[in-house]
């Protein structure tokens, strides 16, 4: 027969390895998050985990004192998500617009750098006019990419 | 009783450190930002929440169980409000749905 404090001891161990692995995941979805919002998300999800850790350290070492620190994690993490969501809101782009945006700046630099180039080859003709525009088109193009 | 009482604690560990996995899994395997969220805003708060409930049933002193269940009352009012205005802060500025959502309720155009 398994004692009652062996079972919770297991307990808390499951509840730590479980809040590990998720801890972990969520790092994962921060670093690889298509968008802004997603690695908000992440962070808020961050810190209710950290709450939960919080609390698990509180049962397993009997160390309460961190239980006011959860409290005010919660706050900061509250205010933070707020924040962010503010500055979504501000910012007033997505990221397929921000790239759409720059592709355009591109383009119109190409199509302006090669209008020059034609410019300056009918005016002095007799150099060199052929190699000009063709690197300095490209590396403008990735330049701005 | 204070058995008992360990066991409901133990219990109620394991079932807010499982919400938090699942939460944790739904963030990484759902399609787009509002699935996600729902993900996370949900079970993530639930299994926090559980775990803090866990220690202030655990917890001997009354200062320890009064701050956990202050915690656990924060939280449940804090997580849904800002999920929430980052959802609508990502819709508004225009984040899509994903391809296989089936309704969007909040479309701005249909003239009836």
């Amino acid at each position: 027969m398994i004692s009652v404090a062996t079972l919770f001891d297991y307990a808390v161990m499951i509840a730590l390895g479980s809040l590990c692995l998720s801890f972990l995941i969520t790092i994962y979805r921060i670093v690889k998050g298509p968008t802004l919002p997603d690695r908000i998300l992440g962070l808020d999800m961050l810190v209710a985990i950290a709450i939960g850790f919080i609390a698990v350290i509180g049962i397993k070492t009997g160390y309460t004192l961190y239980v006011d620190v959860a409290i005010a994690l919660g706050l900061v993490g509250f205010l933070a998500t707020v924040a962010f969501a503010r500055f979504v809101m501000s910012r007033g782009k997505t990221e397929d617009d921000i790239l759409t945006e720059v592709r355009q700046a591109a383009a119109d630099a190409r199509r302006e750098a090669r209008t020059a180039n034609k410019a300056a080859a009918r005016a002095g003709g007799d150099r060199k006019g052929r190699p000009g525009p063709v690197p300095g088109a490209t590396g403008g193009g990735h330049g701005h990419d | 009783m204070t058995e008992v009482l360990t066991l409901i604690s133990a219990l109620l560990l394991l079932i807010g450190s499982v919400f938090t996995l699942i939460a944790a899994i739904g963030l990484l395997r759902l399609p787009d930002l509002y699935t996600r969220i729902h993900a996370a805003s949900k079970a993530g708060t639930m299994g926090s929440c559980l775990v803090l409930i866990a220690l202030a049933i655990h917890a001997s002193d009354f200062g320890t169980m009064s701050r956990a269940l202050a915690g656990v009352v924060f939280f449940l009012l804090t997580a849904p409000v800002s999920s929430h205005l980052l959802a609508k802060a990502a819709y508004a500025v225009g984040y899509r749905l994903h391809s296989s959502s089936v309704r969007d309720e909040m479309a701005p155009t249909d003239p009836k």
